[in-house]
């Protein structure tokens, strides 16, 4: 059982949907040190040597296993830069759950940095889970910087599903993929933002194998006064398809820019790009108010199917 | 009951107002059926909308079980026992055709089963559409069933279909009027409101309506009314293609 005071325990089941400690290997950072740390048989979790972050060794062959490595802080004031990098062996299929929620009831500042690698192996399967999330009443902002570098070789899988719901104030996030022959990665982002936050997020995926493929999707809110910028680039650097999306609601006063963008560099390199930006249409709230429901009511039940 | 007290309604058109409804008082009593018909741009569609109360009358009055519901938004009104099926359905990302049912029942535990028995009233298999979206990856007519099955499961007093056959591709019309019939037979007392020129539509109506130019010109039992409209523009036969199609996607 873990020692952690209910503040935590709350973030780790927002971020991790883990109520108690995850099986398989996992390794729980609270408050800038780790509160618990499990290998298993095939993965190997080890603090590096500098103490700046974890070296996590999938072995090949590793199969129907998960990793769970989320971060929890409710120091205010508290900052932090987090190196993870994931080495997967050929073959695996498993599931890695990480994800950072910062309970901030302080005046400072609140910031968590994770970078994370991830070296996939010959035709391993790897789904990723991120939430992060945010809460506390205090006057310091809560902000989450994460870089996500993916190196994927040859007929790997890769399946991403970034979510920011709630809370953080300031967030960069930055995502660069390298994909070799055969390659596939799929990456679904969902952000909402509100209040006065402000939120970055930018995609750089370089498909340079041969039948390589990636698909980008990013679904968002933005709500009150915050902004975002959804800045999405897929390069083809082979005979490859990519496609890059984002599809967003705007509420209130909230402003997104969206610039997704292509560049092929090889003549059979088949690339698209879509994004759309607009209000909630009118006719759907008027169909959910014929069913009961107030304008209020039916809002919420929009941009939760929106964002599910 | 619902009673119409000399409703009208205009737009403004090219700063002129245009008359879409004029002066309309009609009476839809309980348990029956009526079918309103008439030509396209006749204001059918617009009185359906004033019913439900997403368009405001510029006069009249509206009065539902004797309650004056002309100011009543589109919300108060549904929770009264008025449910309306959109002509044209409207689509929404992310929302599973499961949600959308769970909304119209109110019942945020309604059980898969049961939420599928009201998919299988409208002859769509429930397994294959449950957890679909109700996005662009359905048909028209798949969304036009949907959108009846919504209100099927909102077992409303007084139910509105603005042209419900339209679009409904593989299912035949008698499928659709079996709906109908097993409406009226499981919600005690509902009573009906169908915007329709089919004929075989028409022939299940108690009372038929007919609005044209923004005025009712005929009003009263399916017999009478029916001998005048054969042959008319306001009854046409059901389309023979669709009369052909296969009774159930399953």
């Amino acid at each position: 059982m873990l020692t952690m005071d209910e503040i935590k325990k709350r973030l780790l089941l927002e971020v991790a949907g883990l109520h108690d400690i995850p099986e398989g290997a996992y390794n729980i950072r609270a408050d800038g040190k780790s509160a618990g740390r499990q290998s298993s048989a095939h993965i190997t979790i080890t603090p590096k040597e500098n103490g700046s972050g974890l070296d996590i060794d999938i072995q090949p062959g590793t199969k129907n296993e998960s990793v769970h490595i989320p971060v929890v802080m409710t120091q205010s004031g508290l900052k932090e830069v987090v190196y993870n990098d994931f080495h997967i062996g050929d073959d695996c299929d498993i599931l890695i759950v990480a994800g950072c929620g910062i309970d901030n009831c302080g005046n400072q500042d609140s910031q968590h940095d994770g970078i994370h690698r991830f070296y996939v192996g010959k035709n391993s399967r790897v789904k990723y889970v991120e939430k992060h999330y945010g809460s506390g009443t205090g006057s310091g902002k809560r902000i989450l910087n994460p870089v996500t570098e993916v190196y994927q070789q040859e007929n790997s899988f890769v399946e991403m599903e970034m979510v920011q719901i709630k809370g953080v104030d300031d967030t960069n996030r930055t995502t660069n993929a390298e994909l070799a022959a055969g390659a596939k990665l799929i990456v679904r982002e969902r952000l909402m933002t509100h209040g006065v936050q402000n939120a970055y997020s930018k995609y750089v995926v370089n498909l340079n194998g041969a039948g390589s493929s990636a698909d980008v999707v990013s679904r968002s809110v933005a709500r009150d006064k915050s902004y975002q910028t959804f800045d999405a680039k897929v390069v083809g650097n082979a005979p490859c398809s990519g496609h890059t999306e984002c599809d967003s609601i705007i509420m209130d006063s909230g402003r997104i820019l969206a610039i997704p963008s292509l560049e092929a560099n090889d003549l059979d390199a088949a690339l698209v790009h879509e994004a759309a930006i607009g209000k909630i249409a009118g006719e759907q709230i008027i169909k959910l108010l014929t069913l009961g429901m107030t304008e209020a009511e039916a809002e919420e039940k929009i941009i939760n199917g929106f964002l599910k | 009951m619902l009673e119409l007290r000399n409703l009208s309604f205009s737009v403004t058109e090219e700063n002129r107002d245009k008359e879409i409804l004029r002066g309309i008082s009609l009476t839809i009593p309980d348990d029956k059926l009526v079918v309103l018909t008439g030509p396209n741009g006749g204001g059918k569609s617009t009185l359906a909308k004033l019913i439900a109360g997403i368009e405001q009358p510029i006069s009249g009055q509206i009065f539902f079980n004797g309650q004056d519901i002309t100011g009543l938004s589109i919300t108060e009104r549904a929770r009264l026992g008025i449910s309306y099926a959109f002509q044209q359905p409207v689509r929404f990302k992310g929302i599973q055709v499961l949600d959308l049912i769970r909304f119209a029942t109110g019942k945020n535990t309604l059980s898969v089963a049961d939420a599928c028995d009201y998919l299988a009233a409208v002859g769509l298999c429930a397994k294959d559409y449950i957890n679909r979206e109700v996005n662009n990856s359905l048909s028209g007519g798949e969304l036009k069933r949907i959108e009846i099955a919504t209100v099927l499961a909102r077992g409303a007093a007084l139910s509105i279909f603005d042209e419900p056959e339209a679009g409904i591709d593989l299912w035949s019309f008698q499928n659709l009027i079996q709906t109908f019939d097993s409406m009226r037979r499981s919600i005690p007392n509902s009573s009906f409101l169908i915007i329709s020129h089919q004929e075989r539509i028409l022939n299940i109506a108690d009372e038929i309506m007919v609005l044209a130019d923004g005025r009712l010109e005929q009003s009263g039992d399916k017999e009478q009314i029916m001998s005048e409209l054969i042959g008319t523009t306001s009854a046409v036969p059901g389309c023979r293609k669709v009369e052909g199609g296969d009774s159930s996607v399953c």
